[in-house]
């Protein structure tokens, strides 16, 4: 087998590719659903009926596709820099404890300045967490792949004895779990008696101001060229270590900041289940939009489908919710090799 | 700084040394191997929990423990064939279709187990292969079979890999694919090989840990240990001695740390001992990478005829 490019790659070829991506992620979660035992097609539907059948349905899909939003982003304007930030997941962790440490009462009275305090700290940490590895990178050459996974462990191991001992809520019985926000700090609800918090309007703001930065800027362009060729950028004049900082502090950054916000806007205080790894999503949710801030949002919204309505699923039909992760992961899979194959084609000789 | 000269000389340390090394040097060799033919391999995660699940779960099901291991190397196997197909026939993005594999392994044996599990919470247990207390020699007589197996592993690749007809294939799809394609070998036929027979050294690193050293299957149980074989790889220069080396250097730290943890009782957060392999890691990676060169050709898909 080998691959050979399509002389006029076309819409129909796109359409066939995605139309097989799809079916191939339907016959996955099918295959699942047969294994553990329940009907397919009744199963279909309630993850449906979970994620969009009714306005709580969706009010809760929008609220899981919050955190999504921020890590998708994260992820996009790195992986756009052709910078492997994998190290969302810790990011959005210490965003989330910055943001209790800062807002928990250490600056006094809740204030619109404690909040604003609250949700730089966030990202302030979340940049600092990923300017190690991308200056490594740069200049040593070491993989900033394996730096990033390896801090998510080390971050969560600091946030859980942090979470044992300074900052842990002496109310809470023992649990591991932080000291709470105040409610003024707390993020107000969009729909009342949901769980759909301002937090949305955020992360749209995020996702508007990253498709402008790239599409009008000249850091824009920096970035664009640093991902497409770092030789042939530097070559051309393009400030290639302080373009990689840049999308260090802003990925880091955004997913700093999906922690602070999801802090503020869900329980008010962090626990070590915090994310179901929200950061390893947003890599997925950055391929599916193919890199694109604005379909990064639909993106989440889906994926957050998936998630939720898997969830609801699972206490109805006794499948396992693990099925959402390898439904998500085969959607990704299967998505990369669409966009190949809707430019190439497999020609099946020998050599 | 006497309790550390007793650790040295003590046996228990270093059974414990070797212990925790064993599935690294599975993992670390599978990663060598892969790279050197020119693939990056960022499944290794999730191939690790397969192999963990799949070889335990076949030897609960009755099997015999070694068809455990091979059920787990058959299954990482398999999965090496879907990320070959990704990586090299359709030339996607090393790093992502990777972390794909990871996610895709980890949720399929997490689905897996709790559907054959529904509302277990104390994992079944098996009973785990026996040290070879018929050896001669005192620290690998506490060890499995699976140990003296890695240590075999090493020299033995290392043969292949430089002495054989087959390895110089494999070392040259990773410098220079288009020197492979000249003499009439299929690169893609090469790369496949090595991925699929990697990814079943990385399963066999993962039923290590359920059929040697903790009995059963839990979630997170590989908790990291596949991305600190990748970071091991670039270490150890892309040398199999050195591999072993570093997973041995590995297990001291580890080891240590553990016995620091008992000895310190309580003046810092557990946590910070158990940060230290991770932290470890890195420091590691930082040290090589300035010096290690990967081979030339790594994460570089090969496609006929293109430049």
């Amino acid at each position: 087998m080998r691959l050979e490019a399509r002389a006029h790659p076309g819409w129909h070829d796109a359409l066939r590719a995605g139309v097989l991506a799809l079916v191939a992620v339907m016959a996955l979660a099918a295959g699942l659903v047969a294994v553990a035992g329940a009907p397919v097609g009744r199963t279909f539907g309630l993850v449906l009926d979970g994620a969009f059948g009714s306005v709580f349905a969706f009010t809760e899909t929008l609220t899981r596709a919050i955190p999504l939003i921020f890590t998708g982003l994260a992820a996009t304007i790195a992986f756009r820099a052709r910078l492997f930030n994998i190290g969302a997941e810790g990011q959005f962790y210490a965003g989330a404890m910055a943001a209790v440490a800062v807002g928990g009462g250490a600056l006094g009275e809740p204030s619109p300045a404690v909040f604003l305090a609250m949700m730089l700290a966030a990202a302030m940490v979340g940049a600092l967490l990923l300017l190690g590895p991308a200056l490594m990178k740069r200049q040593w050459g070491v993989d900033e792949v394996v730096t990033t996974l390896l801090l998510n462990f080390i971050v969560l191991l600091g946030v859980s004895a942090l979470l044992d001992g300074p900052m842990k809520d002496p109310l809470a019985l023992g649990w591991p779990q932080s000291v709470a926000l105040p409610p003024e700090l707390e993020l107000s609800r969009l729909v009342p008696q949901t769980r759909v918090h301002s937090g949305l309007l955020i992360g749209l703001a995020a996702a508007l101001g990253l498709w402008a930065l790239l599409r009008f800027t000249t850091w824009g362009f920096d970035i664009r060229a640093t991902g497409a060729n770092v030789r042939a950028a530097a070559y051309a004049g393009v400030p290639v270590t302080r373009t990689t900082i840049l999308v260090a502090l802003l990925s880091g950054g955004l997913a700093g900041l999906g922690g602070a916000v999801e802090v503020a806007g869900r329980a008010g205080y962090v626990t070590l289940d915090m994310s179901p790894g929200y950061g390893y999503s947003g890599i997925v949710i950055a391929m599916l939009a193919g890199m694109h801030p604005l379909a990064v949002v639909a993106a989440s919204v889906l994926v957050a489908g998936v998630l939720v309505g898997a969830d609801s699923m699972s206490r109805q039909a006794g499948v396992p919710t693990y099925l959402a992760d390898a439904v998500v992961a085969g959607a990704l899979l299967s998505v990369l090799a669409a966009a190949m194959l809707s430019r190439y084609r497999l020609r099946f000789d020998t050599r | 700084m006497n309790t550390v000269l007793d650790l040295l000389v003590s046996a228990p340390f270093w059974v414990a040394v070797l212990r925790v090394a064993t599935p690294l040097v599975f993992g670390t060799l599978g990663v060598l191997w892969y790279e050197r033919a020119g693939v990056l391999n960022l499944g290794i995660e999730g191939l690790m929990v397969v192999g963990a699940f799949s070889g335990w779960f076949a030897v609960f099901l009755g099997l015999p423990l070694w068809a455990g291991v091979l059920v787990a190397a058959g299954v990482a196997a398999l999965f090496g064939v879907l990320h070959a197909f990704l990586t090299v026939t359709l030339a996607l993005s090393q790093h992502v279709a990777g972390l794909g594999i990871t996610m895709l392994a980890t949720a399929l044996s997490y689905f897996a187990y709790r559907v054959a599990f529904p509302k277990v919470s104390t994992p079944p247990t098996v009973t785990p292969f026996a040290p070879m207390d018929w050896l001669p020699i005192p620290v690998l007589r506490e060890q499995t079979p699976l140990t003296l197996l890695a240590l075999v592993l090493v020299p033995l690749l290392a043969w292949v890999l430089y002495r054989t007809p087959a390895g110089l294939a494999l070392r040259m799809a990773g410098e220079n694919p288009k020197a492979v394609d000249s003499q009439g070998i299929s690169v893609a036929r090469v790369r496949y090989a090595a991925v699929v027979s990697g990814s079943a050294l990385m399963g066999v690193a993962g039923a290590f840990l359920t059929l040697a050293a903790f009995n059963a299957f839990f979630f997170n149980m590989v908790n990291g240990r596949g991305w600190v074989c990748v970071a091991l790889v670039v270490f150890a220069g892309w040398q199999p001695g050195k591999a072993l080396l570093g997973a041995l250097l590995f297990g001291f730290f580890d080891a240590l740390q553990l016995r620091l943890q008992q000895a310190d009782a309580g003046a810092l957060p557990h946590q910070v001992y158990l940060m230290l392999p991770y932290v470890l890691s890195i420091v590691a990676l930082v040290v090589a990478s300035r010096r290690a060169r990967a081979p030339q050709a790594l994460m570089k898909p090969y496609i006929a005829g293109e430049r």
